[in-house]
């Protein structure tokens, strides 16, 4: 019983991530019309936000290392810890968060530009097409990021006040075996956050009900004299910021590389297709399933029973629904059945 | 005999010839060595494969790296229990990769558009993620399927074939099959498939499949049944695949798991989308182009590339350098994405297409007016399927 309740916590910070990838994706898909295969190196992009503002942040300086005194020895100290003493450090622990910060108008200038300079132009062009000229655009970005970066994960680290534990187990009286660490818990809480705003702002503002409109039917509310494509690169402004969100707060728990962003981009389309092309509550319900799902099937006793299959439940499960449900789990007729 | 007949057999000739003296006029290039020539050919089996089922039909695989691996797996697997004989082995590896594509093609194509996609990259992730891990009594995991001493080699040790303390190379009657020999093995069945690929095209199969291209419904409204004949599809080019699999496995006698990762059927695509897709020569183009600027790109660095901007005055030879360096050596896939991006966006068709635009220019090819008007618009209709 505690094992399982740790899996599936386990597998809720896992299916956050999917989700909120998965529903920029939707995002894009169901207003656009573009399989946006580029939206995994977006995330990637926000994940390096955070790591490019931790390493300004810490730009270090050579100082003389007092504790050693056999010999002149240095030591490299960020230059804002000996500037402002005080407040310096704090700054430095919180760069994670503080990334969000830098990322939003960074992942929104960047969604514009790419919407504005490329896909704009494949409006009208064959989804393979889309798929093909995103892949290549994917490829660039990656190859652009391994160049400055490097090949090799950088680890982040959570702000020092987030690094234990919370013992779910003892607060609910369950047994000491449940622990979760802060930070997955403060993960969870911020996609859930996000997931939320990106529902409200699309159900309760007047833009948000243009784009659901627009969605349901492009042709109409362009008839209706409202300049739906202007909305549209906005809506994948939107969803660029979100992607590059979920990069930049999953720093702590996924060291970024510069591949991550298509390892999470095959399974986020999977994610995508099992919820249903162009369902925004689908891509978010089908991303935490698949999530706790995984981290079901890598527990042992599961995988003594099937082997391998922590490795094949995600394409299995979509190839299943796929079958079974053919618009996936929530999705809408006439999306993609042409 | 008639025309178009006379103009496919020209083709086909002209193609032979071009594959065949590849070692010749790829000498200016520098690109005339064996290692190199055989990974042409291989591709280019590969991308004609893809081509049948992608160019004919309109159906976007992005799992065909799955029956490239199965094909390599299956040729190595030949040669431990069997024989170090290629054939038996490159027999197995079509059929074998035949039935998989089958059992794969069954379920996946009973969904189009970007689903068939997606189902297709699942299966392929699927082999993949298992071949890595659970299979590994199979594949041999991360380190690959490899050749021992102790390899049973059932038929050789029949034929009495010595043993002898080094592991023995993969062979056709005697033959070694690497460097030259192997190149004209990997020639020879790349002009033996071009030349199926020609023949099924041309063939009322292939003419149903570009029919199901150009719009489905419509022949399902007249009768068809469209499944059986994408089914065949899937599974020719799903046994092209295999094939080319196991020539790499002839070449080079092992197999690793990454031939099945979904990068590698990103590969295939891109070469087959930049040669141009859905004719017969492009595909081929396509892998030579991408095997050739991969090998060259791949290979420099940073003095060459000093060497090679030595002219210029030396801060501005110092940017250029940095620059350049940047899509060179490691980086070379920066350039690959880039010649992604500017294919798909300005050039639709593919090399082939550049080729009849520049050829149009020139006032050679067939002029467009001369077609009835009909026959002009369903071809405009299948170019924009």
């Amino acid at each position: 019983m505690d094992a399982i309740l740790v899996q599936i916590l386990n597998g809720l910070d896992k299916g956050a991530a999917y989700a909120l990838i998965a529903l920029g994706l939707t995002l894009v898909f169901g207003t656009l019309g573009v399989v946006n295969f580029a939206h995994g190196a977006i995330f990637m992009i926000g994940a390096f936000c955070a790591v490019t503002l931790n390493r300004l942040l810490t730009l270090s300086t050579k100082v003389r290392d007092e504790s050693i005194t056999l010999f002149e020895a240095f030591k490299e100290v960020p230059i804002l810890t000996t500037k402002f003493p005080t407040i310096g450090p704090i700054i430095v622990d919180y760069s994670v968060p503080l990334a969000i910060l830098v990322a939003i108008p960074i992942m929104w200038g960047l969604g514009l530009l790419m919407e504005r300079g490329l896909i704009r132009h494949f409006y009208k062009r064959p989804h393979a097409d889309q798929i093909l000229v995103t892949f290549g655009l994917a490829i660039i970005i990656q190859e652009i990021v391994k160049h400055y970066y490097g090949a090799n994960p950088i680890p982040q680290a959570a702000p020092a006040a987030f690094s234990g534990s919370l013992n779910i187990g003892a607060l609910f009286g369950l047994g000491d075996n449940i622990v979760y660490p802060w930070w997955r818990l403060i993960y969870l809480s911020f996609s859930l956050f996000i997931i939320s705003a990106v529902f409200a702002f699309l159900q309760f503002t007047t833009f948000g009900m243009v784009v659901r409109a627009g969605m349901q039917d492009r042709e109409m509310v362009g008839m209706l004299g409202i300049n739906i494509e202007r909305r549209f690169s906005l809506v994948f402004g939107l969803a660029a910021v979100v992607a590059g969100l979920a990069g930049v707060m999953y720093t702590p728990i996924l060291p970024p590389d510069y591949h991550m962003g298509m390892d999470f981009l095959v399974l986020s389309f999977v994610v995508v297709v099992v919820g249903g092309m162009g369902s925004l509550g689908g891509a978010v319900a089908a991303g935490f399933l698949l999530g706790i799902l995984q981290s079901f099937a890598s527990m042992t006793q599961v995988k003594a029973i099937i082997p391998g299959i922590d490795q094949i439940i995600i394409y299995l499960v979509a190839v299943v629904v796929l079958l079974v449900l053919p618009r996936g789990l929530l999705g809408r007729k006439g999306v993609m059945e042409d | 005999m008639n025309k178009s007949a006379i103009s496919d057999w020209v083709l086909f000739f002209g193609f032979a010839a071009a594959i065949l003296t590849m070692p010749v006029w790829l000498a200016p290039f520098g690109a005339n060595y064996p290692d190199l020539m055989q990974k042409f050919a291989i591709f280019g089996v590969f991308a004609i494969g893809f081509n049948i089922l992608f160019g004919l039909t309109g159906y976007l695989s992005f799992g065909h790296a799955a029956f490239l691996g199965v094909g390599s797996y299956t040729v190595v697997w030949s040669y431990k229990l069997l024989t170090m004989n290629i054939i038996p082995g490159i027999i197995f590896a079509v059929i074998v990769s035949g039935i998989f594509a089958f059992l794969i093609g069954y379920v996946s194509l009973r969904r189009s558009g970007i689903y068939f996609s997606i189902l297709t990259l699942a299966f392929a992730q699927m082999s993949y993620n298992l071949a890595y891990s659970v299979l590994t009594p199979i594949t041999n995991g991360e380190t690959g399927l490899q050749l021992t001493l102790s390899d049973p080699r059932i038929l050789d040790s029949m034929a009495g074939v010595a043993v002898t303390n080094s592991v023995p190379n993969p062979s056709v009657f005697g033959i070694k099959t690497s460097g030259l020999p192997g190149f004209y093995i990997c020639a020879v069945v790349l002009i033996i498939g071009f030349f199926i690929a020609l023949r099924i095209t041309r063939s009322p199969f292939g003419m149903m499949l570009k029919a199901i291209k150009s719009n489905q419904t419509r022949m399902a409204y007249t009768g068809f049944n469209t499944r059986p004949y994408l089914l065949w599809a899937f599974v020719i080019s799903g046994m092209y695949a295999g094939l080319a699999g196991g020539l790499l496995a002839v070449t080079d006698p092992l197999a690793g798991a990454e031939r099945m990762q979904w990068t590698a059927s990103g590969e295939v695509v891109l070469m087959t989308i930049l040669g141009g897709v859905g004719t017969l020569v492009g595909p081929v183009i396509g892998a030579v182009v991408i095997k050739y600027f991969e090998n060259i790109f791949s290979s420099f660095n940073k003095s060459e590339l000093h060497q090679v901007f030595a002219a210029l005055p030396d801060g501005l030879e110092n940017v250029v350098v940095s620059v350049t360096s940047m899509f060179v050596g490691k980086g070379w896939h920066l350039t690959l994405g880039l010649m992604f991006m500017i294919v798909v966006i300005f050039l639709p068709g593919g090399i082939m297409e550049g080729v009849r635009r520049v050829g149009r220019l020139f006032g050679i090819g067939k002029p467009k007016t001369l077609k009835p008007a009909s026959v002009a618009t369903t071809e405009q209709g299948q170019a924009n399927g």
